[in-house]
């Protein structure tokens, strides 16, 4: 029987070193430099792919400018939470993916670190740069205080509401608190933007499940209009023996680890086996490293090309030592009471499956065993639907993922607006962020327009 | 075989670039410095009676993040001994006598005095002598520098003085602090000098502190005008150096100064007639190794060129800059826009819409609004060419080479 191996333990001083800030703010000169590379395109395609629509050619203008407040007053116009998008966004993919200086073969602008510099100004100088509008004797209550809560939040406080926030979690700011890879951003940056928002007026109630003791509808009845962004709920699990062995864990909780404990005190296994390859496999993946474990192996059913990870995430996770291991499916996980290893079948691809994949299967003969310390898995995240059902009249689609009206964030409930992952199964901070600042805008026009919502109410 | 070497009125230097007069030409220990790392000659750093100069003293202009676009400042001349410089000028010119040597004076504006001066230079053995009749600061307002070069008469009765006594060629030094340059170049050749240099520094103040609300340099919370250098005041030098170069009054060598960083600014300079270059912001900047960089491409591209000395194209372009009256009014280019290179910034297509002349319009193809050119409604002003950010992508093609319609010619068939 093998025995389980933990990984060395780090020195303080090594945590350190692995756990850095993978974007060290920009000096003076390097800020200045690279805003002064910005073409300052008209409709500038970052604008488009932006899904908040950051006017970026503008933000960055004025960072050349020395103007940094005036920056920020333009990120936050677009982008409530332009201080943590800055750090978390996949840029590579949106907005710096989309500057014409791809087309030029050059490096395209640093966006994210360029919004950093103005975001971080805005922290560090500790001002408000859209301070709120008088007071309205309008109440809101938002449900979750993850990005797209924080993001209604926001909007509409600084256009004179009354927010309360309910969040079940000790802290707010959700999977921005709890779940963003470390080096892109440490809790601090997370909580920082929630204190900014907290100084807008928003009252924060943590701790508080709705759908326990306070019910969506009691919320409804006591508010003007009630945003939910409850996020997704557990992971999915695997569904194979050997699930409950100790050692095994969905990556949230992994991840939720590092977040609520001082990084040298958590110690990983020596051999982390991964499951999935999506973004969070990877930043599970990438963390099991920081922490010091010898080998990470990630496993994914089908290949590289159909990995639902970004190509910079797991190139990254390639850089740093990760293994991949693909069309590798795990049929059962070994060990007496701990994980010591996990048993696999080779897979190969057949015929396309209705994601347009295609969809991989067993070869006989093919099981083999992976010795391991720790398996960590990270296969999809679905609603939580009884939370969901629990409202009554509202519309979900086949996934359990709630429907609104695109234009205006409202659910198939008059007065409730829905954002984030709960609509969306499962997308960015970004995205999140504008489905906040959508729902908070129409709750406003909803509001002062008393004869409903200006939009027709046919749901998506 | 390129041939750099270079004669202004007499005075030879192994290559056509000099050290202008400031900062860099103030001690023996620099001017040996320049002359090992290739530099053909050196103009001293303005001799005169010593004076005593402020902290602190320069303040420049950056662009886009490139530092000392343009550069400030309000130091005076030497504010060394004339025998301390007297006796280093003597001493650099006995280690390097093929090195172009000159020194420059500044005196006030007294007969006898600028005859003693002249006398006492020029028994250090110097190539020539370069009257400062420039500088606009400070030394002004006491009736010297830019005081006796905006004034044609002082410039024609001092240069007389100078050359009453002087045995070397003597070289005027101009301000572009004058509406016309070209009357004080014909007063100094009336005078009798050899040569002109120019330009001298553009009166300036570079900026406004924003916090302190005080320009810069600040002298215990003061300023004053400043003598304004370095690559963007380059427009304003050519200009004036073709202006003189083209004047029938004032057939005269130029040497020409004025922003000059790359060897593409000094073969501009000598294209519009001047016979050698003097160089100080790039090398307050770089350091005297620049030399390296500015003689060698010189010398590529004369070769490209098939011009094997520097005479083979002074001068070649002064007769390309006429007056308005004399362009071609039929004559006609338009903007073409290259699909393949174009990046779709659309900076050619906003600058042209609210900029220009409203020419250039959105077309979508492949779900993108792209740039495109209306021919007939371009006036080929070249203003997307200018902002367009890559190489090549906007071209101006000639579309009608032009029937010799001048306004002039226009003007005579209206009166005729």
């Amino acid at each position: 029987m093998r025995k389980r191996k933990l990984a060395p333990k780090l020195t303080p001083g090594e945590a350190k070193e692995r756990w850095a800030d993978a974007h060290p703010p920009f000096s003076h000169d390097e800020y200045v430099h690279e805003a002064n590379r910005c073409l300052y395109c008209y409709e500038a395609p970052c604008i488009v792919a932006c899904p908040t629509q950051i006017d970026i050619p503008s933000f960055i203008k004025k960072i050349a400018f020395d103007d940094l407040k005036g920056s920020a007053r333009t990120i936050l116009e677009a982008n409530p939470l332009g201080g943590s998008c800055a750090r978390v966004c996949p840029t590579e993919v949106l907005c710096e993916g989309a500057c014409v200086y791809n087309r030029w073969d050059r490096p395209p602008i640093l966006i994210g670190r360029l919004q950093q510099v103005a975001m971080d100004h805005v922290f560090e100088e500790k001002y408000e740069p859209l301070p709120p509008e008088p007071k309205r004797p309008e109440k809101i209550a938002v449900v979750g205080a993850g990005p797209a809560g924080l993001s209604c939040a926001a909007v509409l406080a600084r256009k004179g509401y009354g927010v309360t926030i309910y969040d079940a979690q000790e802290k707010a700011g959700g999977l921005n608190t709890y779940g963003v890879a470390m080096y892109k951003a440490t809790p601090k940056y997370s909580l920082r933007e929630v204190a900014s928002i907290r100084k807008l007026g928003v009252r924060f109630r943590q701790g508080v499940r709705i759908g326990n003791r306070i019910k969506v509808s009691d919320l409804l009845s006591g508010n003007a209009a009630v945003f939910m962004g409850p996020g997704l709920g557990k992971e999915t699990r695997l569904g194979i023996p050997g699930e409950n062995l100790r050692g095994v864990m969905p990556a949230l909780d992994f991840l939720e680890e590092i977040h609520v404990k001082p990084v040298d005190t958590v110690r990983a296994g020596n051999t982390v086996v991964i499951v999935g390859c999506g973004n969070t496999a990877i930043d599970a993946a990438r963390a099991a490293k920081r922490l010091g474990a010898t080998n990470v192996i990630v496993l994914y059913r089908r290949t590289e090309n159909e990995m639902p990870a970004y190509q910079k995430e797991h190139d990254e996770a390639v850089a740093e030592g990760c293994e991949f291991r693909w069309l590798t499916n795990p049929v059962k996980i070994m060990g007496r009471g701990t994980v010591t290893g996990i048993r696999c079948v080779t897979m190969k691809l057949g015929a396309k499956d209705a994601s347009g994949r295609r969809r991989p299967v067993p070869v006989k003969g093919s099981e083999h065993t992976i010795e391991c310390d720790q398996v960590v898995y990270s296969i999809g995240q679905g609603v939580d639907t009884t939370f969901m059902a629990a409202i009554e009249g509202l519309k979900t689609d086949r996934k359990g993922l709630v429907r609104v009206n695109a234009e205006s964030m409202e659910t198939s409930v008059p007065r409730l607006f829905a954002g984030g992952d709960c609509i969306n199964g499962g997308k960015e901070v970004v995205n999140a962020a504008q489905d906040g600042k959508v729902a908070a805008n129409a709750i406003n026009e909803m509001i002062k327009n008393a004869k409903g919502v200006p939009h027709d109410r046919s749901h998506s | 075989m390129t041939d750099l070497t270079a004669d202004l009125a007499g005075i030879r230097s192994p290559n056509p670039f000099w050290l202008a007069s400031g900062p860099p030409t103030n001690t023996e220990y620099q001017v040996a410095r320049a002359f090992d790392a290739g530099w053909g000659g050196a103009v001293w750093k303005t001799v005169g009676e010593p004076i005593v100069n402020v902290s602190s003293r320069y303040s420049s202009v950056d662009l886009g993040g490139r530092r000392m676009m343009g550069l400030n400042n309000i130091e005076l001349i030497t504010d060394r001994t004339i025998e301390d410089n007297l006796r280093e000028i003597e001493s650099i010119k006995r280690t390097y006598p093929d090195h172009a040597v000159i020194v420059s004076l500044m005196v006030e504006s007294k007969r006898e005095v600028w005859h003693e001066i002249v006398k006492r230079s020029e028994d250090t053995g110097a190539d020539g002598l370069e009257l400062n009749f420039g500088c606009p600061h400070g030394m002004s307002e006491r009736g010297m520098g830019s005081a006796v070069g905006q004034v044609p008469e002082y410039a024609e009765m001092i240069t007389g003085w100078v050359k009453e006594v002087a045995r070397t060629p003597v070289i005027a030094k101009l301000t572009p602090n004058v509406t016309d340059v070209r009357p004080i170049a014909q007063a100094a050749f009336r005078g009798g000098a050899d040569a002109v240099s120019l330009i001298n520094t553009i009166n300036s103040i570079t900026g406004v502190n924003l916090d302190t609300l005080v320009p810069s340099p600040t002298v215990a919370g003061l300023t004053s005008h400043g003598g304004y250098c370095g690559p963007a005041v380059k427009p304003i030098a050519l200009n004036m150096v073709s202006s003189i170069a083209a004047d029938p009054e004032a057939p005269i060598p130029i040497s020409g100064i004025g922003g000059i960083e790359k060897w593409q600014d000094a073969a501009e300079f000598i294209l519009l007639g001047s016979s050698n270059v003097q160089v100080c912001t790039a090398v307050m900047h770089y350091g005297f190794r620049i030399i390296e960089e500015l003689t060698g491409g010189l010398a590529t591209w004369m070769e490209s060129k098939g011009f094997e000395t520097i005479e083979d194209f002074r001068g070649k372009t002064v007769e390309t800059v006429t007056n308005w009256n004399d362009l071609d009014l039929s004559y006609k280019v338009v903007a073409e826009i290259d699909r393949k290179t174009c990046i779709n910034c659309k900076l050619c297509y906003i600058a042209c819409e609210d900029g220009a002349h409203q020419s250039i319009e959105l077309v979508k193809s492949k779900g993108e609004f792209w740039p495109k050119v209306m021919d007939d409604l371009c006036v080929g002003c070249n203003l997307c060419h200018l902002v367009c950010p890559v190489d090549g992508c906007i071209q101006m093609v000639e579309v009608d080479a032009g029937k010799g319609d001048t306004w002039k010619k226009r003007m005579a068939k209206l009166e005729g």
